[in-house]
């Protein structure tokens, strides 16, 4: 909820002095309105109207960052119930918890390092590894340090009780790991550990009412960051507590929820959970299996979620073969670097079964009316990319097939690259039946 | 501490739409569906109610195409070669209803006789007692007479009729109209267009309680995010008062199993039949979250997921 100028203003000192470059105290509220301009210009405000300001200018979801100083993870700073209203910030992390029992502890640590995909251009990774503790304090301890060696990630310890954490917890300091997890039973020990090693800690409690008052009570210890998880035993509660979670915070400031959440996804259907909380505002997911046909999957639909609504994900632009190895005959298509209108025409031609080749050209992610209204798909850009590529060597009869919607470009497309231009369906829908009819 | 739970007010609801008839009512359906009814965000009963717990029907096809997905085939065995058997094997794994796909009679495919799809239409209803979506093959030109004696076939079974566009409407709103049908209106990711399509099938005069919308279900990692955002975007309108988007929604989940990741050959992204199932579910869950009524599955193992993520994302339901 950021206060408006009016708001803003009540709180400066209202001497127009101006020593904080504008002119007046309204217009340096106006401006600090608008986050054009800081608080710290103003040298007269008084530490009430200071204090005032900067509660409120706090964000509704606290950042909390954790894992090692310059490999660390941050979450939270969310200001969003739906993404189309701007975008969701902080990928859901995913995490896969390791018992330090576990026999094969090595294996699984060194597996998270090489759990690495990259897909349309982005790295999807397992973005941190939990160690779970099964009672005892050394074996924890040296676990966990095991685990912190050879996994080289953000790490999470998870111990219910404070005296099996602190050994664990003291040695990994410097790996600055996000402590689990202060309960209504634990919590003075833990949160003085947590606060203490300044370290961030997950606040554990089933009912809503309870994780609030726990939340403030660890607060109150000292407990800077805080990490929220109410531990939902089916999705249903899930998705209804996730979403009491961000509304409390973001439209009502409640400052006791103002955090980031943790899911785990064991109680119910793993891959489901786990989708769920990428959906639904959980800032880590955790995961006591990781079978790459449920966690890529996820990771996709945590890239699909994240997307910034406003800048659509881009292809790569280049020529891609599609339905099987081409040859210097195959058709040569034109498209734009939108994913959704990629992925459309590529399918299109799949459904033809003929080799194509698809020359994916940079519009900035516009599809292809947007891009030619806009001017970023034109016949210049076109042929002097077709020249760059080399593509008469691949394509020796020198023909292109452009959308059907772009016709008008044909004949300037013709002129700029030397290439004869063939105008194919308007959608590509029809792209199956003109193919056919092109390689007769 | 006792905080309060923040509620939105919504001032609208979805309606409710019966697909399928029993005896009495005309039809000779065993069970019907009824689908939509919330008066708020999906599953958020502590604002509003729940509506009726969205609906799993299956996909069968009069003809299997030849790219369809080898995983599905080995789920559903032998049956999968003849539709009706593959009908009552979908019954028979719970499918609530079914989605008849007529795909035969494209003349630039199969080329399979209206007639011939027809009698598989009649066999289906015969063999099963579930609701039925009927799909033509996607070819306006044949679906406009297709649909016609679909309709004449299906008289008094309140079958919901796959798909009305923007640009081909009228021919399937009559057959709608004639022998009391529901219909699908499609659009391709666009808030307006799905609400144009159901403009001008309400302006062609099909009451407004017998249209579904289908808002284009794209699969993960192609698209999916703009569906997931229009379906959102509609159901938020919906909710506050915009009548015309205040029908159900479908979502066909076939999709997914054409992604490029689905179908690269090989483990490294691990186990392809699993990945595939995977997807279809994330899919599905995606569609469920963003408020989707109506799921229509193409494989029995993401039907028994979906059942279970129904039954737990449902109030009261699940533990």
């Amino acid at each position: 909820m950021a206060l408006n100028a009016m708001q803003i203003f009540m709180q400066l000192p209202k001497t127009n002095c101006g020593k904080c470059g504008f002119p007046t105290c309204l217009a340096f509220a106006m401006q600090l309105a608008n986050q054009k301009t800081s608080l710290d210009s103003c040298p007269d405000i008084s530490d009430a109207g200071r204090g005032a300001l900067e509660g409120a200018a706090a964000p509704p979801i606290k950042k909390v960052k954790f894992g090692p100083v310059g490999a660390e993870v941050e979450m939270g700073d969310e200001t969003e119930m739906f993404r189309h209203d701007k975008k969701f910030f902080h990928p859901t992390l995913l995490c896969q918890i390791i018992a330090d029992d576990d026999g094969d502890l090595e294996g699984k640590a060194a597996g998270v390092k090489s759990y690495e995909f990259d897909r349309i251009g982005q790295v999807m990774k397992l973005d941190m590894v939990a160690v779970r503790a099964s009672g005892d304090a050394g074996k924890f301890k040296e676990a966990a340090e095991k685990v912190n060696s050879l996994a080289g990630k953000p790490m999470i310890l998870m111990a219910d009780d404070a005296g099996t954490m602190e050994g664990a917890a003291r040695a990994l300091v410097s790996a600055r790991p996000l402590l689990y997890r202060a309960t209504q039973d634990n919590w003075e020990a833990m949160a003085g550990l947590a606060a203490e090693l300044k370290l961030p800690l997950v606040v554990y409690c089933e009912d809503l009412n309870g994780l609030a008052e726990l939340s403030e009570k660890v607060k109150g210890k000292g407990v800077e960051d805080i990490v929220l998880d109410f531990g939902p035993k089916q999705l249903g509660d899930a998705l209804r507590n996730l979403t009491i979670l961000r509304r409390s915070a973001i439209k009502k400031k409640f400052r006791p929820f103002g955090f980031p959440v943790l899911l785990e996804s064991s109680a119910s259907d793993p891959g489901m959970m786990g989708a769920l909380g990428v959906m639904k505002y959980a800032s880590i997911v955790t995961f006591d299996e990781v079978p790459v046909s449920t966690i890529y999957p996820i990771m996709t639909l945590r890239q699909n979620i994240y997307t910034d609504p406003q800048k659509p994900l881009q292809m790569e632009a280049k020529v891609y073969d599609i339905s099987g190895p081409t040859n210097e005959n195959s058709p040569l298509m034109l498209t734009t670097n939108f994913s959704l209108t990629y992925f459309i025409v590529r399918g299109d031609i799949e459904k033809s079964k003929i080799p194509s080749k698809l020359l994916v050209v940079d519009t900035e992610g516009l599809s292809v009316m947007t891009a030619f209204a806009a001017e970023k798909l034109t016949a210049e850009g076109v042929a002097e990319f077709i020249k760059k590529l080399g593509l008469e060597e691949s394509v020796p009869q020198k023909s292109i097939i452009i959308p059907g919607q772009v016709a008008r470009m044909s004949g300037s497309l013709e002129e700029e690259s030397g290439w004869k231009v063939i105008v194919g369906p308007r959608d590509s829908s029809g792209l199956p039946k003109f193919l056919k009819a092109q390689t007769g | 501490m006792v905080f309060e739970i923040p509620k939105e007010k919504w001032s609208g609801s979805i309606r409710e739409v019966t697909i399928g008839a029993t005896k009495e009512e005309g039809g000779t359906r065993t069970s019907k569906v009824i689908i939509g009814g919330s008066s708020a965000l999906p599953y958020l009963n502590f604002e509003g109610s729940p509506g009726r717990k969205p609906a799993l029907f299956m996909d069968v096809l009069d003809s299997l195409p030849a790219d369809f997905p080898e995983a599905v085939k080995e789920e559903f065995g032998d049956a999968i070669n003849d539709p009706v058997s593959w009908a009552k094997k979908c019954v028979e794994f719970g499918a609530e209803g079914l989605c008849l796909k007529l795909v035969s009679t494209n003349p630039e495919g199969d080329g399979g006789s209206n007639e011939d799809a027809v009698n598989t239409l009649k066999a289906v209803l015969e063999a099963v007692g579930v609701p039925l979506i009927v799909y033509g093959s996607g070819h306006n030109e044949n679906d406009t007479k297709l649909m016609e004696m679909v309709s004449e076939a299906g008289k008094g079974e309140r079958l919901l009729l796959g798909a009305a566009e923007e640009d081909w409407y009228k021919s399937i709103a009559v057959a709608s109209m004639a022998n009391g049908h529901c219909v699908i209106g499609f659009s391709n990711i666009d808030i307006n267009l799905a609400k144009q399509i159901v403009i001008l099938l309400k302006d062609f005069g099909i009451d407004l309680g017998n249209i579904v919308m289908d808002p284009l279900q794209a699969a993960l990692g192609v698209g999916l995010e703009y569906s997931y955002s229009i379906i959102e975007r509609i159901r938020l309108a919906a909710l506050m008062g915009d009548n015309l988007l205040q029908a159900p929604i479908i979502c066909d989940l076939s999709l997914a199993w054409a992604a490029p990741d689905v179908n690269e050959v090989g483990d490294r992204l691990g186990e392809p039949t699993k990945r595939g199932i995977e997807w279809e579910a994330d899919t599905g869950m995606a569609a469920l979250v963003a408020g989707a009524e109506l799921l229509v599955v193409h494989s029995p193992s993401v039907l028994q997921r979906m059942k279970q993520a129904v039954d737990e994302l449902y109030p009261g339901g699940g533990e």
